[in-house]
């Protein structure tokens, strides 16, 4: 009867069994590297409809960010703004440009502007703009300067660990009320000192910020 | 041996019928295993194909839940856990009579063990992928289940180790890979002699894989019975522990009906108790369609009978302590957290259980019914049943009915929480009914151990060394 196995089907076996090993050790070590190097697209500009400038538009024509994002300060979303905020200085303003047409057409038929989301949070987590605007943090802290932006683009990863980083210590991000919208601030030296401040005089609770119920409900 | 007065038992007091050889185990066990496929009997495809209908449908249930979600099931607050957490403690209670033959008896000596332990263990391993499953279902997003292990993730945290949730987790994975190594490690000498009488080319390459080159040498025995004894220090204790960890995720809460310091012991003899009923209802028709009688005797339904009556009473005393710690508390959410289990809603389930685990193990105590095989069968169906009954009581009742009058509610399964739990049925016996095709049911090395021992040196195989270990040297 002729041998079934090959002499070196117990060799072929072993190294199996350590290639096996070594595939889950290499698995282990490289996702996690992987997930942390593509960073969720950070700093990948997003294709849209029109070719929306905010650098133009912020920092050039100083328009303040609550003219188009309207309910920032009391509401879970800011809005995208629609067709009309626009039209409000559009309807006089390089009127029948090629750049403006899919506005223009928008307007005219009366359909939204089919804009891409950049920042897309997963359904089961509960962000609200008005919460975290009114207790102190800029715009910038997570959207960086947009106002130096010609395209859109995520600044920051949105991971929970990201999350994570502020909900821990909030006083290391903290700036006053009347800075939220001040694209070009910086924070003083003693970031720490006022940060506790600004954590007392806001109501900033460790203790809540830290539960799993605050964005998951 | 002392004499026995009374009737004497039907068959023998042996492991197995007298006049068992190695040949004749080989006939008996391996030759249905090697048989090609023409010949695989009628009874087995029937089996296979009614099982492999309900695996069918729970994928289907599996499809809908991951689409739809889990709105498909009846659970809405108050009652969250329901059907797939009874159907989770139902299957891994199942599970541990086959570690607790495969490891406890090994442990203590008990050679009757040899004959149930196989499929025992094959039990195991596949009850535990059933219940399994169950809690990732559960999760609503099945598909991040991974999130439950602490491995290093962009969420900033990792899993709460202090919540027995958590514990659950490395509870049954620790349990399902040392149940499969256990099973695998007990397997290998057999697949070696089924490698070794394999005709087709396809079984020599299968079990020539699956036997990892054993030889059969005396080094390779020795090192084997070492590695298998550790293996049954190693899963003893998770006999104990791993439905402890889930009595506790009931335990730590502070549900009336749930926060009893009684839980893990009563959860184990619970499962324990469960799982020889499970073990009666397999190992019954297995003896009977291929012939095992004179390996599995009357001896092995009897002491697995026993065994079920002990379980069973301690189980039953568990329920009497728990009306009666709601009483003796004296915490009026306790007494009608009693109050309700007997009388509420659901009280009907309460009488059904009382009627199925205590009523109905009890002609149990007559050797007459510990042998009689088909008795014993329905017996233990109905077991199964009451001890699904006794989770649902301690689950939806207790969930029914907390604090709050407000919050109370009523729990209805839906047609997915059936086809699921049917369907699980289907996995489980898809998988046992694969396993007692290509592998031996019956551990026939250690069969043919015990037979040497019967024919050469007396019904005892330990009465060798019984007097140098325990006898002569003591004196």
């Amino acid at each position: 009867m002729p041998q079934i196995f090959p002499p070196n089907a117990n060799a072929f076996a072993r190294w199996a069994l350590l290639g096996g090993g070594a595939f889950v050790v290499v698995l282990i070590i490289a996702l996690p590297i992987y997930a942390r190097t593509i960073n969720n697209a950070v700093g990948v500009p997003v294709a849209q409809p029109v070719a929306f400038q905010h650098n133009l538009h912020v920092a050039q024509l100083g328009i303040d960010c609550r003219y188009c994002h309207t309910t920032v300060e009391v509401a879970a979303a800011a809005t995208v703004p629609d067709t009309q905020t626009c039209m409000s200085c559009h309807s006089q303003i390089r009127v029948g440009t090629p750049e403006l047409a899919v506005v223009a057409a928008s307007w005219e038929l009366d359909t939204p502007i089919p804009w891409n989301k950049v920042h897309n949070l997963p359904d089961y987590a509960y962000f609200n703009h008005s919460a975290h605007v009114n207790s102190g943090v800029g715009c910038s802290t997570c959207h960086g300067q947009i106002d130096q932006m010609a395209g859109i683009w995520k600044n920051e990863s949105l991971t929970m660990g990201w999350c994570m980083d502020c909900h821990r210590e909030p006083e290391r991000f903290l700036r006053p009320r009347s800075e939220v919208f001040n694209m070009a601030y910086v924070p003083p030296t003693d970031q720490r000192t006022l940060g506790l401040e600004l954590v007392a005089a806001y109501h900033v609770s460790h203790e809540k910020l830290y539960q799993c119920s605050v964005c998951h409900r | 041996m002392a004499v026995r007065t009374g009737r004497p038992l039907i068959e023998t007091n042996r492991v197995m019928a007298p006049g068992q050889t190695p040949g004749g185990i080989d006939d008996v066990v391996n030759t249905p295993v090697l048989a090609g496929p023409q010949r695989t009997p009628l009874w087995w495809w029937i089996g296979f194909s009614i099982s492999g209908a309900l695996l069918l449908l729970y994928l289907v249930s599996i499809v809908q839940l991951i689409t739809v979600g889990t709105g498909i099931f009846g659970n809405n607050s108050p009652v969250m856990w329901a059907m797939p957490i009874i159907n989770f403690v139902w299957w891994i209670g199942i599970g541990h009579a086959g570690t607790l033959i495969s490891a406890a008896l090994l442990l203590f000596r008990q050679p009757w063990r040899t004959s149930i332990n196989r499929f025992a263990e094959a039990m195991t391993v596949f009850a535990v992928v059933c219940a399994g499953l169950y809690p990732i279902l559960h999760l609503g997003r099945p598909w991040v289940f991974y999130w439950l292990l602490p491995y290093p993730n962009t969420h900033g945290l990792f899993p709460n180790f202090r919540s027995p949730l958590d514990w659950d987790l490395f509870a049954i994975s620790a349990y399902a890979s040392v149940s499969v190594l256990f099973w695998y490690i007990g397997l290998i000498p057999d697949l070696a002699t089924l490698r070794d009488k394999a005709k087709s080319r396809f079984q020599k390459l299968l079990y020539g894989t699956m036997s990892l080159g054993w030889t059969g040498s005396a080094r390779a025995w020795t090192r084997y019975m070492r590695a298998y004894l550790l293996l049954a220090a190693l899963s003893f204790p998770l006999v104990l522990s791993v439905h402890s960890t889930i009595a506790m995720d009931f335990a730590v809460s502070q549900l009336p009906g749930w926060n009893n310091t009684i839980m893990p012991p009563y959860f184990v003899a619970g499962a324990v108790f469960a799982g020889f009923a499970m073990v009666l209802i397999l190992g019954i028709p297995l003896r009977r369609v291929f012939g095992f009688e004179k390996l599995i005797t009357m001896r092995h339904l009897d002491n697995a009978a026993k065994l079920l009556l002990a379980t069973g009473m301690i189980v039953v005393y568990g329920y009497f302590i728990e009306l009666f710690l709601a009483w003796y508390s004296g915490v009026e959410f306790e007494v009608f957290m009693a109050y309700n289990r007997l009388f509420g809603d659901y009280g009907w389930a309460f009488w059904l259980l009382i009627l199925c685990n205590f009523v109905a193990i009890q002609p149990l105590w007559f050797r007459k019914v510990r042998q009689t095989p088909w008795a014993l069968f329905v017996i233990s169906i109905i077991v199964s049943i009451g001890m699904w009954l006794e989770r649902f009581v301690i689950i939806v009742v207790s969930l029914t009915r907390d604090f709050l009058p407000s919050s109370w509610g009523n729990y209805t399964p839906t047609f997915w929480d059936w086809s699921l739990f049917a369907g699980s049925f289907g996995l489980f016996f898809t998988l046992f009914f694969l396993f007692i095709r290509l592998l031996p049911a019956i551990a026939t090395a250690e069969m043919k151990e015990l037979a040497h021992h019967d024919a050469h040196h007396g019904s005892d195989p330990f009465e060798e060394i019984r007097p140098r270990y325990y006898g002569e040297e003591r004196a």
